[in-house]
C-alpha cells in the first residue's frame, strides 16, 4: 500500500478540500482494498483482495467469468458489503456507510454498467442528466448545457432525443459513459464496457475511456476479459492538439499508470503494468492471454 | 425441506417490512420526489379508471338483478336499493375495486421494477446516488394510499347507479323508491367501514407489487414469475386483510 488513506472529515478548525488533490496530494490512493474477502452461502466470490487505486491512475481487472471482477465494482459502490477487509474510497470507509452515507460516497463515483443500463422509458438526454436534473439545484440550462456537452464529448450529439431503444449497442455504451461523466466524477467504474461488441465500436468504447481518463484527469476501474481492449486502453494516451482530440501510443511513463490485476478463482494471481503482464511465464496468464 | 421454506418466508417477510419501514422513513424525509408522485396518481388512480367504472357498474347490475329476483319472493322488491348499497359500500365496493386494481396495478409493478432489477437499472440508480425505495416504492405507495379510496367511492357510486337502471327499468321499481331505500340503508358507521379499508387495501397491493417486483431474480422468466406472483399475493392480502379489518371494525363499533 502506497500511503495510508486519511479521512477528508472537515473539522471547525479544518477547511473543506475543493478537490481531492487539495485533499490528497498527487499520487494519493482513491480506492483502497485491504484483504478484502467475500462469499454467497457457501461460494467464496473474493478472498483476500488487496489492491490501492491512485488518483488519475487505471486498474484492469481480467478474469475469466464468475472470477469475482464485477462483485469489485459493486462493493465499491457500496451495493455489497464484504464479509472482511477494509474498503476506502474517497476518504471513507464504504464497507461501513449505511445507504444514506453512501449517496455522498457516490456523488464522486461513475459506473458504467454492463450492457449501459441506460433507464429505457427515459430519453438520452434525460438518461445523461439524471443525476443533475434529480440529484442537484442546477438551473435547467446549465443541466441542459453539460448534457449537450458530455454527448458532444462521447460524439452523441444528434442522438440527444432518442430513446436508448432506437440507439445501437455501442451508442448505448456510450451515453452510459456520458451519464457516468456528466456529474463530472473523480472516479469511473466499467463494467464490461466492450463486450458483446464488434472490434471497431470495441475501439470507440476504449478511446472514449482514455480520454476521460486523461483529458478530464478521472481514476479508472476497468473490469474485462476483453484483453485486446484492456491492452489498448493500458497502453494508449489522448491529447489534446489544435482544439482536436488525438488518441496515441503512451510513453513508458504513462503505461505505467496502468495495472492490470487478474483474478482466479477468486483470488488475486497477477498484479502489474502491461510489459509485466506480457512477459509473465505464469502458465494460467499464459493460457488467458493465448 | 419444511425447514428451507420456512426460512425463505420468513426472509420474504423480513425484507417486506423493512421496505414498508424505509417507505415510512422516506414518506418523512428528504429528498421527496414530487413529480413521481403526481405521475404515479395518474398511472395508478385515473389509469384504473375505466375498469373500475365497468366493474363497479355490472356489479351494481347484477346484484339488484340477482336480489331482485329473491326478494320477489317476499314481496320485498322495493328493498333492492338497501341491498345494493349496503352490500357495495361495506364490502363488495372495498373488496372488489382492491382485486381489479391488484390485477392492473400490482402486475404492472412487479414487471416495471422487476425488468428493471434484471436490467441492472435499480443498482445504476443507486450508484447515481439516488434511492429506489425513495424514487420508486414512495410515490407508488403513496398512490395506492391515496387513490384506491377515491376509486371505491367511483365504483360505489356507479355500482348503485348500475343497481338504479336495472331496478328502474327491469324490475320496474320506482326511482324515488330505489334512492330512498339506497339512502335508508347507509348507517354511518359503514360509511367509515368502506371508506377506510381501502387506504389499508391500497397500502398492501402496492407495498406487495414493489416488493415482489424488487426481489425478482433470474432474468425475463423471472420478471414473469414476479408479476404472476405479485398478483396472486396481493389478491389474497386483500381478501386476508379486509377480513380482519371487517373484524376489527365491527369490534370496535357495532
Amino acid at each position: 500500500m502506497e500511503r495510508a488513506p486519511q479521512s477528508p472529515t472537515p473539522s471547525a478548525e479544518y477547511d473543506a478540500p475543493v478537490t481531492l488533490e487539495d485533499a490528497f496530494g498527487p499520487g494519493a490512493p482513491v480506492v483502497v482494498f485491504d484483504r478484502v474477502s467475500l462469499a454467497f452461502d457457501d461460494k467464496v466470490v473474493l478472498e483476500d483482495i488487496s489492491f490501492t487505486l491512485i488518483l488519475g491512475h487505471t486498474k484492469i481487472f481480467l478474469g475469466a467469468s464468475g472470477a469475482g471482477k464485477s462483485t469489485i465494482l459493486k462493493l465499491i459502490l457500496g451495493l455489497l458489503r464484504p464479509d472482511a477487509g477494509v474498503i476506502w474510497v474517497n476518504g471513507e470507509r464504504v464497507d461501513q456507510l449505511r445507504e444514506d452515507e453512501l449517496m455522498k460516497v457516490r456523488a464522486d463515483l461513475g459506473m458504467v454498467f454492463q450492457e449501459g443500463a441506460l433507464f429505457d422509458s427515459l430519453t438520452v438526454r434525460e438518461n445523461v442528466g439524471y443525476k443533475l436534473f434529480e440529484e442537484t439545484d442546477l438551473p435547467l440550462a446549465q443541466v441542459n448545457r453539460r448534457v449537450e456537452e458530455v454527448l458532444g464529448f462521447v460524439g452523441l450529439a444528434e442522438y440527444i432525443d432518442r430513446m436508448p431503444s432506437e440507439l445501437s449497442g455501442g451508442q448505448r455504451r456510450r451515453v452510459a459513459i456520458a451519464r457516468a461523466m456528466a456529474a463530472k466524477p473523480r472516479i469511473v467504474l466499467y463494467d464490461e464496457p466492450t463486450t458483446g461488441l464488434d472490434p471497431i465500436t470495441s475501439i470507440t468504447i476504449d478511446e472514449e475511456i482514455i480520454k476521460l481518463r486523461d483529458l478530464e484527469n478521472v481514476s479508472s476501474i476497468v473490469v474485462t476479459h476483453q484483453l485486446r481492449d484492456a491492452f489498448y486502453i493500458a497502453t494508449h494516451t489522448a491529447v489534446r492538439e489544435n482544439g482536436r482530440i488525438r488518441v496515441l501510443p503512451a510513453d513508458p511513463k504513462k503505461e505505467k499508470q496502468a495495472e492490470f490485476i487478474m483474478l482466479k478463482e477468486a483470488r488475486v494471481v497477477f498484479e502489474g503494468n502491461a510489459a509485466e503482464l506480457s512477459a509473465s511465464s505464469d502458465t494460467y496468464l499464459r493460457t488467458f492471454l493465448g | 425441506m419444511i425447514e428451507q421454506w420456512l426460512k425463505n418466508a420468513f426472509l420474504e417477510l423480513q425484507e417486506y417490512l423493512r421496505l414498508c419501514l424505509a417507505f415510512a422513513r422516506g414518506v418523512v424525509t428528504r429528498p421527496f420526489y414530487h413529480r413521481d408522485v403526481i405521475e404515479q396518481f395518474d398511472a395508478i388512480g385515473v389509469g384504473s379508471l375505466t375498469v373500475v367504472l365497468l366493474t363497479g357498474m355490472f356489479t351494481g347490475m347484477v346484484l339488484a338483478l340477482q336480489s331482485g329476483v329473491t326478494l320477489d319472493q317476499f314481496g320485498a322488491r322495493s328493498m333492492v336499493g338497501r341491498l345494493v348499497s349496503a352490500s357495495m359500500v361495506k364490502e363488495l365496493g372495498p373488496v372488489l375495486t382492491a382485486l381489479m386494481v391488484a390485477g392492473r396495478v400490482a402486475s404492472g409493478i412487479a414487471a416495471e421494477l422487476g425488468s428493471m432489477v434484471v436490467t441492472d437499472q435499480i443498482n445504476a440508480l443507486r450508484a447515481l446516488g439516488t434511492d429506489p425505495v425513495r424514487k420508486l416504492v414512495v410515490p407508488r405507495i403513496l398512490a395506492g394510499i391515496l387513490m384506491v379510496p377515491v376509486l371505491t367511492v367511483v365504483a360505489d357510486s356507479i355500482g348503485m347507479l348500475g343497481g338504479a337502471i336495472i331496478t328502474v327499468w327491469q324490475l320496474r321499481v320506482a326511482r324515488s323508491v330505489y334512492w330512498n331505500s339506497v339512502v335508508e340503508a347507509l348507517y354511518i358507521e359503514d360509511v367509515w367501514m368502506g371508506i377506510i379499508k381501502p387506504f389499508f387495501l391500497g397500502f398492501v397491493i402496492v407495498s406487495i407489487g414493489c416488493h415482489v417486483g424488487l426481489r425478482t431474480r433470474g432474468g425475463t422468466q423471472g420478471v414473469g414469475r414476479a408479476t404472476t406472483n405479485a398478483v396472486v399475493a396481493a389478491s389474497v392480502a386483500v381478501l386476508a386483510v379486509d377480513f380482519f379489518l371487517t373484524k376489527l371494525m365491527f369490534v370496535m363499533w357495532y
